[in-house]
């Protein structure tokens, strides 16, 4: 009887220990149809860390967000979110797990039929059943984290590219997840939205004791607010380390990119035949 | 020689693939269909979605219905009127006119409006909720963007088309009253009783129902389906739109031609 009921434990299956990875790829691989996006990628993002994934467009690196938040499925290698393999999630389990997830897509994705309001209410009327007084709450104090709680009436039209990406902000954190995904924050800001967003991020993942991985390729403002970062180039990892070890780094490719200069490990030429044979041979 | 092998090899191949395409997209609406129709208990479960939706699709179309009904119905009395006093029989008119619009032209002139008028706003506000990742973000907040977004506005269609289509009947009915009897002088007492003693409630208006039943569902379905299969830019909206419509109208009259020769053959 002893042995019967030992080998049933534990009934509950407990929580990963606090320092396992939240987020690990192991060799992850992906490939659209014959073209190889990702050939190999290694990477983790720990509890309470943010943690940024920079690389040229086109790297593969939205790929590698979208593998993370289950739009995507590996051709190999392994995907694991607190410790389950993205893969081997049915339908319900994945929305069970993404309900704990936040994404914040490149230009704000704001249902355009519905007012900021309502937009960072939906993710609480779809999930929860708590009462409209409490969901306004909430909202409001969602919104008032962005600092705009004064445009709640507004419409999605109405608000500025940076006004939209705070709103889309605020509903990504709305059900106060554990990890939240960023599809290029800075893309087309100004450097007042910029920085703004940039600090957002930083202390709403505080606040929330949050993870947080972003997509980017804006070096600067990232360096300012980020725990770690991963280069990735040609659907490799090319160099990573904290935002000291960057700035510090030797590495051509890095110096290259943190450097914004054109010509380098990242070649300023799409590969084409030598000039000489467009004058005929004969020189310049 | 061989060169026109190769033409007539690639023009073969190219036939090939789009068969092979067009049969392709097929099993793939009919999969979506069915995506559609499992994911619809949260249409019923919270109707204030679908009632939102039958406002825009049907509510919105009331007035283009209506009008245009009045019309064809004014055209079908002068026409009918000038042919039926040829053989002595005008007082007939008025069971012409019903029968042409309970049986056809109510349903198929309405969905041809619906498609353009609704069928045409449901595969853009779906495509460019796509294009704008609106859907994606859906998905990503755990909700399925299939029962939120697509059900409601399927059901909407096809809850509105034979609302509408009998609208339509309605008003055309009504402007040939008021060419034939009002204008024209045909009498009034025999407009009524002709039409009331020849139309068949199961044989004639039952039918041009299920016709308009029909129409609304494969309308709304074919916008549905090209708004959420959309190239995501605004060449494919663009693009998604045009063949909601042409693809509507060509199935509603394809169809109607199916219908027809069931219900009506004489028999």
């Amino acid at each position: 009887m002893r042995s019967f009921f030992q080998s049933r434990l534990p009934l509950v299956s407990l929580p990963p220990e606090p320092s396992a990875p939240l987020v690990s790829l192991r060799d992850v691989r992906f490939a659209y149809g014959e073209r190889q996006v990702l050939r190999g990628i290694d990477l983790s993002v720990h509890r309470g860390q943010v943690v940024a994934i920079m690389g040229g467009s086109g790297c593969g690196k939205t790929t590698l967000l979208r593998l993370i938040g289950g739009q995507l499925r590996a051709s190999s290698g392994a995907v694991e979110v607190e410790g389950r393999n993205m893969a081997s999630l049915s339908g319900a389990e994945l929305y069970a797990l993404r309900r704990r997830m936040g994404m914040l897509f490149q230009f704000g994705a704001l249902f355009t039929d519905m007012s900021v309001f309502d937009n960072v209410a939906f993710p609480m009327r779809e999930h929860t059943s708590l009462p409209a007084g409490m969901i306004r709450d909430l909202v409001m104090m969602k919104l008032q984290a962005v600092g705009l709680r004064g445009a709640a009436t507004l419409s999605p039209g109405e608000l500025s590219g940076g006004m939209a990406r705070r709103v889309a902000l605020a509903r990504a954190v709305a059900l106060d997840p554990m990890l939240i995904l960023y599809d290029e924050p800075f893309a087309g800001l100004d450097p007042i939205s910029l920085g703004i967003i940039g600090q957002l991020i930083r202390r709403l993942n505080d606040a929330l004791g949050a993870s947080s991985v972003m997509v980017t390729h804006d070096v600067h403002e990232s360096l300012e607010i980020v725990d770690y970062i991963y280069f990735v180039s040609d659907g490799r990892i090319v160099a990573r380390g904290t935002p000291d070890e960057i700035r510090a780094s030797s590495d051509p490719f890095v110096h290259q990119f943190v450097n914004a200069e054109a010509d380098g490990p990242v070649p300023f030429h799409y590969p084409a035949p030598p000039i000489d044979s467009l004058l005929g041979g004969r020189g310049v | 020689m061989n060169g026109m092998f190769a033409a007539l090899a690639s023009g073969l191949r190219h036939i090939g693939a789009l068969t092979i395409g067009g049969i392709w997209r097929l099993g793939f609406a009919a999969r979506f269909l069915l995506a559609v129709l499992l994911a619809s208990g949260q249409s019923i479960r919270r109707l204030h979605l679908t009632i939102r939706e039958l406002y825009f699709s049907g509510v919105l179309s009331l007035l283009i219905i209506a009008v245009s009904g009045f019309f064809v119905g004014l055209v079908l009395g002068l026409q009918g009127y000038d042919i039926l006093q040829r053989f002595g029989s005008a007082d007939a008119v008025g069971v012409m006119v019903a029968l042409s619009l309970l049986r056809e032209l109510g349903p198929v002139i309405a969905g041809l409006l619906f498609a353009s008028r609704a069928g045409s706003a449901i595969a853009a506000e779906i495509g460019l909720m796509k294009t704008t990742e609106q859907l994606k973000a859906m998905d990503m907040m755990a909700v399925d963007p299939i029962a939120r977004v697509v059900a409601p506005r399927f059901w909407g269609g096809v809850l509105s088309m034979p609302l509408l289509a009998a609208l339509f009947s309605a008003m055309g009915i009504f402007g040939g009253w008021l060419i034939t009897v009002v204008v024209i002088g045909v009498d009034d007492g025999a407009f009524w009783s002709q039409m009331q003693a020849t139309v068949e409630f199961r044989y004639d208006v039952v039918n041009g129902v299920i016709k308009s039943f029909v129409f609304g569902a494969v309308v709304s379905l074919i916008a549905v389906f090209e708004g959420y299969d959309c190239q995501p830019t605004a060449e494919g909206v663009s693009r998604a739109i045009t063949r909601t419509v042409v693809t509507s109208a060509l199935a509603i009259l394809a169809l109607d031609f199916v219908l027809t020769s069931f219900m009506f053959r004489g028999l």
